[in-house]
């Protein structure tokens, strides 16, 4: 399966899984897991999704979801999930 | 699964402590482009790089915006020139057409620097390596993304003396070259001992006769996350400090062998070796003598230096073993000047000097690297230094090396700006006392007892 981390990291605002889950449903990426939690009012989301799916090359995927981060105000990363995998674990 | 915690940690590694993946470095043989004219020798030279290499710099882009990871340097080395040149080039100049040709290849595939206009004269050297040598000063002042390295000793065979004379004349000449860029040239000109066939680092790097045909090296990078590392930890003992380091370095190290596999499987070229070296840049907070400082000393260059260093090379080494499958390189720490803001504050400071940054390359890779001395310093002087440098290296049975920038029109005090990873250094001041007498015996210092292990 091929995964993919999606962090979201910035202020707390209203919306903010609601549009970044739209836009991964747009794009049929299936969300996995989803952690979050808030530090001194920042908004910390990780989430695990499954990419076999996808319709886009990863690359613009990365790209169309960093500019949604800059639209909401906040930043959004997209990485395989290897290289946390490789860093993490023997 | 990956939890939060993990994932945070990573990404503040990328972006508050400068990890990056510091280059992918493809190595091309260009043993079959040999051809007794010249000028087709350059066409097939040409041809062969950028077939091969016409891919290297978007794949890299590519795998940088994948994992999320800064990909800095995307670099090419090529078989030693002067075994390609031999049998066409019958004066200096004929090299420099070759290194023109090199440059031409590398502004087309946009890499920043291609390495291996470089000659193995060990033991001794042919006629071909003497032009080769010979032509580096016109080929460093009329190329831009050139790097030429020399190899002049090693532990199998000694050291050739007769070409540490005549590279401490090469050095001065570049530097006399390439003057009003104060000496520019110097920076991607370097003398080895025991030089490695698979070295991803410049401007060091070329691609060793027992390399296969194309191979892909990548350099890994990250002082900034030991020092983070290490600072978690002031005041523990030797065990914990050690442990840290051994831990950090796995870390780094994976997402190096990770990028070297992705690469590899995207460019369809052999995987070589991970380097395992923690090389600095002049930004802050990426520099290998703060991690000294964390260690405990004021500066680098203070009493106990040579020992934290050899405590950070060897831990580094433990740790980033075990994450690659193939370790290769020069892989240490690599303790550069002018690419180190720390040695640059040691050096003002008046802590670190040439003498003892030479006994720190006892301990650690490479050598006395990217050190600004004064214009006026002798030929006969700048071979003494790297004389030294060449016995530590056969001696120790490690790679040593030198890269050492005469900047002419200028003396101790004053400052020399190189720009962008090469960074600026202040200049440092030379022992005046001659050694012209030793250098100019002529002939080779045979190799020492312990080479003889048959």
């Amino acid at each position: 399966m091929k995964r993919a981390i999606i962090t979201v990291v910035g202020k707390d605002t209203v919306g903010i899984i609601a549009r970044v889950c739209t836009y991964l449903a747009q794009n049929n990426i299936n969300i996995l897991d989803i952690s979050q939690t808030i530090v001194q009012g920042y908004f910390n989301m990780m989430m695990v999704v499954d990419m076999n799916q996808k319709e886009k090359h990863f690359g613009d995927i990365v790209g169309e979801l960093h500019t949604l981060g800059e639209e909401i105000g906040v930043m959004i990363k997209c990485q395989k999930e290897e290289i946390f995998d490789k860093m993490h674990r023997i | 699964m990956i939890n939060i915690l993990e994932v945070a940690e990573t990404n503040q590694m990328i972006e508050k402590e400068n990890l990056d993946v510091r280059t992918i470095t493809l190595g091309i043989s260009l043993l079959d482009c040999i051809d007794s004219d010249l000028e087709r020798l350059r066409e097939k030279v040409y041809q062969k790089i950028y077939q091969a290499a016409k891919e290297l710099v978007q794949t890299g882009e590519e795998i940088s915006r994948e994992f999320g990871i800064p990909i800095v340097n995307k670099r090419i080395s090529v078989t030693p020139i002067a075994l390609i040149g031999a049998a066409a080039c019958k004066k200096p100049e004929d090299f420099a057409q070759i290194a023109k040709t090199l440059d031409q290849v590398a502004e087309k595939v946009g890499v920043n620097f291609i390495g291996g206009y470089s000659a193995l004269v060990s033991k001794g050297m042919t006629e071909a390596d003497r032009l080769l040598i010979e032509s580096i000063p016109m080929a460093l002042s009329c190329t831009e993304r050139v790097c030429s390295s020399v190899n002049l000793g090693s532990t199998k065979t000694g050291i050739n003396m007769d070409a540490v004379r005549l590279m401490g004349e090469i050095i001065k000449q570049t530097a006399e070259y390439t003057k009003e860029r104060d000496s520019l040239g110097c920076a991607k000109l370097v003398v080895f001992c025991n030089a490695p066939d698979d070295n991803p680092f410049m401007a060091g790097a070329f691609h060793g006769v027992t390399e296969s045909d194309r191979i892909i090296n990548v350099g890994v990078s990250g002082p900034g996350v030991v020092k983070t590392a290490l600072s978690k930890v002031r005041g523990e003992s030797f065990e914990v400090l050690c442990e840290t380091i051994k831990k950090t370095a796995f870390k780094v190290t994976r997402v190096g062998q990770l990028v070297a596999q992705e690469a590899s499987r995207m460019l369809d070229v052999p995987f070589g070796i991970v380097d395992l070296s923690l090389a600095p840049t002049p930004a802050i907070g990426d520099s290998v003598a703060d991690i000294l400082c964390e260690i405990g000393l004021e500066y680098a260059g203070a009493p106990g230096t040579t020992a934290a260093l050899a405590l950070l090379n060897d831990q580094v080494k433990k740790g980033g073993v075990m994450a690659s499958s193939y370790v290769g390189g020069l892989s240490g720490a690599f303790i550069p000047v002018s690419e180190d803001q720390g040695m640059i504050d040691a050096v003002v400071a008046g802590a670190l000097t040439l003498e003892k940054l030479e006994a720190m390359t006892c301990v650690c890779s490479v050598g006395l690297d990217m050190i600004a001395i004064p214009g006026d310093t002798k030929a006969s002087t700048i071979s003494g230094i790297i004389a030294d440098e060449m016995a530590i290296g056969m001696v120790n049975q490690k790679t040593t090396a030198v890269r050492i920038i005469p900047v002419i029109g200028k003396g101790v005090g004053e400052t020399v700006e190189f720009g962008g990873l090469l960074g600026y250094a202040p200049i440092m001041s030379v022992n005046g006392f001659s050694c012209e007498a030793f250098i100019n015996r002529k002939g080779r210092i045979p190799a020492p007892i312990h080479s003889f292990k048959n």
